[in-house]
């Protein structure tokens, strides 16, 4: 990362009004959000406007001559666009022909896509943005930080100063009068102005229609008003047929800002009565902008199935703490680093994609079910690729995946940190590190790794055999973690192997985009999980217990790989996450806890690849409940701790803040103890909880278990 | 039926629109007759089947000239809507008639007639019954004119009327 875009990292983390509004909103939304859908079931929505999306995006070409048809039969001008270039000289030619001086607009993405106010206005026309934060960010000669609500980071004392200084001085911080202030001023550019520029949110094929959602009502005014309308329409908003508008119309207002119904949506067809009389000049230009290239991708054609909610930004703990001047272009958030890396190359994207933490929140929401973290990852993979692995990198992974040598390194370090360690925490690590343990201590390394200790561990007969996959940190840093599973699983009749051929789950390599190393990981850990013909294989890891069950799998198809992906479904096939096998052996009675006793209050934190993967956020709790704890929610039980592996290395002063939100959630609750299934947000929480010097105890679902169970 | 307005109302009334049901349509007129003069200033009222059949009511400063410049003059703007979503409380036209258009974007206050009758259930209902063939200009009102660009904080009344009066009426021609 280049030390401008850590700068700006900073200033956005160091700007409390952005924390503060992006922040109060994260809260508002998910509330609004879920308001909305009351009544309805969001993934039946999602999964109608996800067919709708994807049938339209493997035949845009199709969709786009049927639109020009169907639009040109009814009277209007379709011009098929390939590049912004083409868009700019064709609005220019006509502007010019028209005698146009100036031009209103309704919010556009598409325009901003291709930079067109600076070309026109380069052109000796004035252009007037009339959605109200629009039109603020334009004055204010910005771009829009949010695909939705454009000037979010800006406060009513910097939009007071903004229209003060370019429109007319004097404008107090009020926001209703702020607003009246834009309506008056604005009113008169709706009545004067030449031509109207709009884009659309939906258009559809079998009739030529445009869809324009507004609330403000200056799509009405824009496409009434003027002379001359012209809409820019990327070819993504493409459908195919007129009843596809229901599932978009109803998914869009209610991810996008928790509304039932935006406040204004027009469908239009085909030329308007102008106000003269006779129909109204209206041209439709249709712009590709590499939106083919993407349609041809097998990977990226999914990212046309966005419907520019934004509700990917709204979710994104990153993004509620620097908002969409760092973490984004002109598209921001996750899918904006998804359409960087499209629309404005590459290389564009390679410092935005490194934000995301990959916590898979956004993919949650997306009503156009886009595996976002997914396509970031891909993208990431791609810049890798392009570019090559950093040596320093290769030299990390080639030492993580030899085993021994990587403890032994470990422990070394961690015993010549020794004057800094204390209670099992190293708290300080000296000069480039020290970031690091600035705001929660780390785990000491284990003496002796889970893999040694192993050999000691006395097992009864078994009728059953479970593989136990530890991964780095339950090895090196938590045995007592494999330990207790080891112990849980005995009790239900079933021996634990932990095969010495295992090694990295490749989850730091492929996450870091060097899937090449990711497949070597996978292939070492069929070979040695699959060995001993286990009836079971299982993790205490979320991470580790994806990347069995849906990584090795996705890497090698990725890299055409087909021959190992037989073995790879078998490996995914017999493997379970702790707690998911355990309330199953619960279920068939082969477990059962004591009765009667009080076990305290405890609170659960959804890791994020064990709620959202894996889908295994009901299991942990009712487990906890029948052993006798009480367990009391935190608000934003499943936001990330700010872990992510190497992301709270690469970017600790992202991590911090989001920790930070965590603990003060935690302790909310009056819990004595936080409990979790994931060994890396317990190094998290576990740590930023000592740096506090709360008395809270971080604790791995299995330890909790192991005293409760008979 | 009655759900189906019970419904519109209070969902509509959550999106800030003022909502008013009359028995018969002379209600709604005298519930005009009363309102306009308020209200002050101008009142345009666009061409529909509820005001053709009630001839041109004479109320003070009350016109039927619908013109650009006489809707950006106008205080308050009348027209007929054609159907209603009850489950988003949103109104429904066949605006393909510039009258129509200006009627209910430009002046500050809008008062959309309904008759009861026309109150549809939800979005899919709406959209199995009409058709761009059939309709060149459809126009989806969902309360008053709305932002929230400044600070997250609502505001009522930016480019669009400030103020949505909904008069449902039994049994008036649509």
């Amino acid at each position: 990362m280049r030390a401008a875009f850590k700068d700006s990292i900073h200033q956005a983390l160091a700007d409390p009004d952005l924390r503060g509004a992006l922040g109060r909103f994260s809260v508002a939304y998910k509330a609004s959000r879920e308001r909305a859908y009351a009544g309805l079931d969001f993934e039946a929505v999602r999964d109608r406007v996800r067919d709708v999306k994807a049938h339209a995006a493997s035949r845009l070409d199709e969709l786009a001559a049927a639109f020009q048809a169907n639009a040109e039969a009814r009277g209007v001008k379709v011009f098929r666009a390939q590049s912004p270039a083409e868009v700019k000289a064709y609005v220019s030619a006509l502007a010019r022909e028209r005698g146009v001086r100036t031009i209103v607009k309704s919010k556009s993405m598409a325009t901003e896509e291709i930079h067109l106010n600076a070309h026109l206005e380069a052109e000796g026309i004035q252009v007037f943005e009339t959605d109200l934060g629009e039109w603020i960010i334009q004055l204010a000669h910005q771009r829009p930080s949010h695909m939705v609500m454009p000037a979010i980071h800006l406060t009513k004392e910097d939009v007071a100063e903004v229209f003060s200084r370019e429109v007319e001085p004097g404008q107090a911080p009020d926001i209703p009068a702020l607003v009246a202030f834009a309506r008056d001023r604005l009113r008169g550019r709706f009545l004067e102005a030449d031509m109207g520029i709009t884009g659309a949110n939906i258009a559809v094929a079998e009739t030529g229609s445009l869809v324009l959602v507004t609330n403000e009502g200056n799509a009405r005014l824009v496409t009434t008003l003027p002379r001359v309308h012209v809409a820019i329409v990327g070819i993504e908003k493409l459908v195919a047929s007129f009843q596809d508008i229901e599932p978009i119309l109803t998914a869009l207002p209610r991810n996008a800002t928790g509304q039932l119904m935006t406040s204004y949506v027009s469908i239009l067809t085909g030329p308007l009565q102008s106000t003269e009389g006779g129909p109204r000049e209206t041209h439709v230009i249709l712009m590709d902008n590499r939106r083919s290239e993407m349609a041809a991708d097998p990977r990226f054609r999914e990212a046309l199935q966005c419907i520019r909610c934004a509700s990917c930004l709204n979710v994104c703990p990153i993004y509620r703490l620097v908002g969409g001047h760092v973490f984004g272009k002109v598209y921001t958030g996750g899918i904006g680093t998804i359409l960087t890396a499209w629309f404005d190359g590459l290389q564009a994207s390679d410092e935005i994609q490194g934000l995301c933490i990959q916590c898979g929140a956004c993919k949650d929401v997306c009503p156009g079910r886009i595996d976002i973290p997914g396509l970031i990852l891909e993208v990431r993979r791609r810049l890798v690729a392009k570019r090559g692995q950093p040596l320093v990198q290769k030299a990390i992974f080639a030492l993580v995946n030899n085993r021994r040598l990587f403890h032994t390194m470990l422990r070394a370090a961690s015993l010549a940190q020794k004057p800094f360690a204390k209670n099992g925490f190293i708290r300080h690590l000296p000069l480039f590190l020290s970031d690091m343990t600035d705001f929660r201590s780390l785990p000491a390394i284990a003496e002796e790794p889970l893999r040694d200790r192993f050999r000691r561990l006395v097992q009864p007969p078994c009728r059953e055999k479970a593989v136990f996959y530890s991964g780095c940190l339950i090895d090196f840093s938590y045995p007592e973690m494999g330990e207790a599973v080891v112990r849980i699983l005995n009790k239900a009749g079933i021996e634990v192997l932990f095969p010495e051929g295992q090694t990295c789950c490749g989850a730091p390599a492929r996450y870091a985009g060097a899937y090449e190393t990711a497949a070597g990981n996978a292939r070492d850990n069929i070979k040695a999980l699959l060995a001993d013909g286990p009836d079971y294989v299982v993790s205490a890891c979320p991470t580790c217990t994806v990347a069995l069950k849906e990584d090795f799998i996705a890497t090698f198809r990725s890299l055409g790989m087909e021959e190992d992906l037989e073995p790879a479904r078998r490996l995914a096939a017999r493997t379970f996450d702790f707690s998911t096998l355990v309330k199953r052996l619960v279920d068939e009675g082969r477990l059962s806890f004591k009765e009667g006793q009080e076990a305290g209050i405890s609170t659960y934190h959804d890791s994020c690849h064990l709620k959202r993967t894996l889908g295994a956020q009901a299991a942990p709790r009712e487990l906890l409940a029948r052993a006798g704890v009480e367990v009391r929610e935190m608000a934003e039980c499943d936001t990330c701790c700010g872990m992510a592996g190497s992301y709270s290395v690469k970017l600790p002063e992202i991590s911090a803040p989001i920790l930070e939100r965590k603990l003060d959630n935690i302790q909310a609750t009056g819990a004595d103890r936080v409990v979790m299934d994931c060994p890396g947000c317990v190094m998290q929480i576990r740590g930023g909880l000592d740096k506090l010097g709360s008395p809270i105890r971080a604790e791995h679902t299995a330890v909790r278990l192991e005293e409760r169970l008979r | 039926m009655c759900n189906l307005s019970g419904l519109f109302r209070e969902r509509a009334g959550a999106v800030s629109a003022e909502v008013h049901a009359f028995g018969r349509a002379q209600e709604a007129l005298a519930f005009l007759g009363d309102f306009l003069p308020r209200e002050g200033g101008t009142s345009l009222w666009a061409p529909g089947p509820f005001l053709q059949a009630a001839g041109r009511p004479r109320i003070p400063g009350l016109a039927f000239d619908v013109t650009r410049e006489a809707a950006a003059a106008a205080q308050v703007g009348i027209s007929q809507m054609d159907w209603a979503i009850a489950a988003t409380g949103t109104l429904v036209q066949d605006a393909t008639t510039v009258e129509q258009r200006l009627v209910s974007t430009l002046p500050r206050t809008h008062v959309a007639i309904l008759g009861t009758g026309r109150i549809l259930p939800d979005l899919a209902s709406l959209l199995s019954i009409v058709h761009p063939d059939r309709a060149a200009c459809l126009s989806m009102i969902t309360g008053p004119s709305r932002t929230a660009d400044i600070e997250r904080v609502l505001t009522i009344g930016v480019h669009g009327p400030a103020r949505l009066v909904v008069l449902l009426v039994e049994g008036i021609p649509s």
